[in-house]
């Protein structure tokens, strides 16, 4: 394991569905329940939207972990979308992880829109994984380093 | 096996010139005895450089994409792997399954040049095949070998069978593979994460992105790929960075993911010998152990596995086989 | 003349890398290239043919040009050119050397690729005769031989031993500094120069027909109607441009960094649909145009342009690697004139 700077933040992408997760962020920052300001979420209409390249991307432009939240299996504002998202990022994060990139850098959670404490839990308890693993040097461009 | 060589040419003379197919698509002679090439044939004139031997290693099925959009039925020549890449492409509407005439046609595993050059045979005079074991005529020498030693990495692992076809040409009982074709992929599996970074590395890194990969592949048959496409934001000709390589074989494998026929023309091709057919067992491999036993192109209708789900479904979190 | 036994090369390797970054053919992970030596390195000087040709040396698969950074409103312009300190390669056979000529005709012509050219002139150049040349080679074709490369040395193995003989005064110069090379005597490489040269000459397609590879035949082979045959199963990949030692056709790009702008210069393949892609227009559309345009400017256009010198070198690695075995002897074959069977 590398040597991890005492002061070092890690940049963590959390891709938010619209409708459940996006909505549950909204009630943690309306609640005033905090999550590391090292998340930077973008929202998209659905997890099924995530393809993985914007995941790869993520982590090329100095991503260190990467999140997908969407709505609880069964409450897909389109029926089905997380169901195929779950089985996407299944295949994906086993291909990862054959790949010999560290497990814990990928995550799905479902956080529904009433969820603003779990969506504040999952942030932080991300956010320590991926400190603890620091930086991303697995799936780094160098180009994208200095 | 020399047999069957003739019957398919018997074959496609006697179509030709009935009228049932209006051209044949086969494998050409070619300058070294090995170098056998793709090649569409018009007439019984043409017919002369028709060869199927156990060098006739490369899959027809994509060239059907454009062939069976022409006028007039074209015959086509099928091995069981071929069969299924059939199905697969038929499946996903790329090949019109009516202008086509597919005759299935025996294969004990085919022959890969670069292990033969690795025992000192450059040119290849004549072959006698039998079902264990292979004799090679070179330069008035005879080679004996027993196949798993020559035979295309593809082929030794081959439990595929003929799927598809209109008629068939058959005279053996094909032979049951000696190898278990997950085996490298559960090695990798036990391996550390440490490990297979390095396996990885070391692999990838001598990728030259010729895209002979893609190009050849039954299963890349996007009019555009996102890696030309400069509106992707990740087009790119050439790995500037190790990132690139990676992006790349993953993201090619992943689309592929259940629809891959593991047809093994991937690892054939590739100039630099990079096993790319470990990223799709990868695949396959999760996919029946997670979604159930699937193989993509077995038959014509049923939906993928990345395409279907099960409120049951396994979560992300939980369905990492292998070691950490 | 100068040598060394073959026991003991790694030696040699170890004190010409204490000179100057050494580089050499290494087997790693199943395929043999060109690498950096280092200590334990499997050198491979067996192989004839690395995967990708010397010509990585001079003209890298990518290379970076320059660098634009946004720095508020603005913009720095940087020169992202690698300084090309001297260094050695180790094992570059007749083929590749020729195809050292063929680039610098492209690259070296006024206006001078500045790139090329420095790490043209740092490059010192030990050569390697091809004691067993193989069935796939036809250098003679194009009147190379095998036997006798020249560089800045030329080495060749005789009865274990290699023998080393400086061609230029770089080479001489680095040639005595090398402390374990002893004297060669009055040994000599003739017999095996001979022994080499009719080896090559009985390789099947060491003396193709190139006769009708003319200028003034340009537009009758441009039409003629086998090129459909010929081009029929190319699958559009880059492979046959990518370990050709002489294909020299780029692309410059613009890689977005976080801060700004990585403009870099990489190996593109006129097999590639969007080779000729212009802002209005596609002008090679199909498979056939691009296939034959690979071979036309390799056997009419280059030699048109080039006093008559082909743009092939007759090294095979197309011949090896193309996925569907499709390659420019069975062009030679079916357009190059009489006698070609």
């Amino acid at each position: 394991m590398q040597e991890i700077k005492k002061d070092y933040k890690p940049l963590i992408v959390a891709f938010c569905c619209n409708w459940c997760s996006y909505a549950g962020a909204d009630l943690a920052g309306s609640s005033r329940l905090s999550y590391p300001a090292e998340v930077k979420i973008i929202r998209v209409p659905c997890s099924c939207r995530v393809n993985p390249t914007f995941i790869l991307k993520a982590f090329q432009r100095g991503a260190d972990g990467v999140i997908i939240c969407g709505c609880h299996p069964g409450d897909c504002h389109y029926t089905s979308g997380n169901y195929f998202a779950r089985r996407r990022m299944s295949l994906l994060f086993s291909m990862l992880d054959y790949l010999g990139i560290e497990r814990e850098r990928t995550r799905v959670e479902w956080v529904s829109a009433a969820e603003g404490a779990k969506f504040s839990a999952v942030m932080n308890d991300f956010a320590k994984t991926v400190t603890e693993l620091g930086e991303n040097k697995r799936l780094e461009d160098l180009r994208c380093k200095n | 096996m020399q047999k069957l060589n003739e019957l398919a040419l018997e074959k496609a003379k006697t179509l030709l010139a009935n009228g049932t197919v209006a051209r044949v698509l086969g494998w050409k002679k070619g300058e070294l005895g090995y170098d056998l090439e793709p090649a569409v044939f018009y007439s019984e004139s043409d017919l002369e450089g028709f060869i199927y031997n156990a060098f006739s290693g490369a899959n027809l099925s994509k060239y059907l994409i454009e062939e069976s959009k022409k006028e007039g039925k074209v015959l086509v020549f099928l091995k069981p792997c071929d069969s299924y890449s059939f199905n697969q492409l038929v499946k996903e509407h790329r090949i019109v399954k009516e202008n086509v005439y597919t005759v299935g046609i025996e294969c004990q595993g085919k022959l890969d040049v670069k292990k033969l050059k690795e025992k000192g045979i450059e040119i290849v005079d004549g072959v006698i095949e039998n079902v264990d074991d292979v004799t090679v005529i070179s330069l008035g020498k005879e080679y004996n070998f027993v196949k798993e030693e020559v035979l295309l990495g593809k082929c030794s692992v081959c439990e595929k069978h003929l799927l598809s076809y209109d008629e068939v040409i058959s005279l053996h009982d094909k032979r049951t593979p000696k190898l278990d074709r997950f085996e490298i992929v559960k090695k990798l599996e036990a391996m550390t994460a440490d490990e297979r970074y390095a396996f990885w590395k070391g692999e990838l890194s001598k990728c030259i992105r010729c895209n002979a990969c893609r190009n050849v592949c039954p299963a890349c048959n996007c009019l555009k790929c996102v890696f030309d496409n400069d509106a992707s934001g990740i087009a790119s000709k050439a790995n500037s960075d190790s990132f690139e390589e990676k992006l790349f074989h993953i993201i090619r494998a992943f689309h592929v993911a259940g629809r891959c026929t593991d047809c093994g023309e991937c690892s054939r091709v590739c100039p630099q010998a990079i096993p790319l057919h470990l990223l799709n067992r990868k695949f396959i491999s999760d996919i029946n152990r997670l979604y159930g036993e699937f193989q993509a192109g077995e038959d014509d209708v049923t939906k993928g596995p990345l395409t279907a789900y099960t409120t049951g479904d396994a979560e992300p979190s939980e369905v990492f086989g292998g070691n950490k | 003349m100068k040598k060394i036994s073959c026991e003991n090369l790694s030696k040699l390797y170890s004190e010409i890398a204490s000179l100057q970054e050494l580089y050499l053919p290494v087997k790693e992970s199943g395929v043999t290239n060109y690498k950096k030596y280092e200590n334990g390195a499997e050198v491979d000087i067996k192989t004839l043919k690395t995967v990708k040709s010397a010509k990585d040396f001079f003209f890298p698969q990518t290379e970076d040009m320059m660098e634009f950074k946004v720095n508020g409103k603005n913009i720095e312009i940087n020169d992202a050119r690698k300084v090309a300190n001297p260094f050695v390669i180790f094992g570059v056979r007749a083929c590749d050397l020729k195809s050292f000529d063929i680039l610098d005709k492209v690259f070296l012509q006024e206006p001078v690729d500045t790139m090329y050219k420095a790490k043209r002139e740092a490059s010192t150049i030990i050569t390697l005769a091809c004691n067993n040349p193989e069935q796939t080679c036809f250098c003679k074709t194009f009147g190379i031989d095998a036997s006798n490369p020249a560089g800045d040395i030329s080495a060749i193995i005789v009865n274990g031993e290699m023998l080393f003989e400086a061609k230029t005064e770089k080479g001489a110069e680095l040639l005595n500094k090398l402390t374990c090379l002893e004297d060669a005597g009055d040994t000599d490489a003739d017999a095996e120069r001979a022994e080499i040269v009719k080896k090559s000459e009985n390789l099947p397609f060491a003396n193709l027909n190139l006769d009708e590879f003319k200028g003034e035949n340009l537009m009758k082979l441009f039409d003629r109607p086998e090129w459909a045959e010929l081009s029929k199963a190319c699958l559009g990949c880059g492979t046959c441009t990518f370990v050709c030692p002489t294909c020299q056709c780029f692309d410059i790009r613009d890689f977005i960094t976080n801060e700004g702008v990585r403009r870099f210069r990489c190996w593109d393949s006129c097999m590639y649909s969007e080779f000729t892609k212009m802002a209005a227009e596609n002008p090679r559309k199909t498979q056939l145009q691009r296939y034959r345009q690979r071979f036309m400017h390799k056997l009419v256009y280059f030699p048109q342009n080039n006093d008559g010198v082909y743009g092939c070198v007759g090294c095979g690695r197309c011949v090896q690697k193309c996925p569907q075995n499709l390659n420019i002897i069975k062009v030679i074959k079916k357009l190059g004139g009489k006698n070609n069977d």
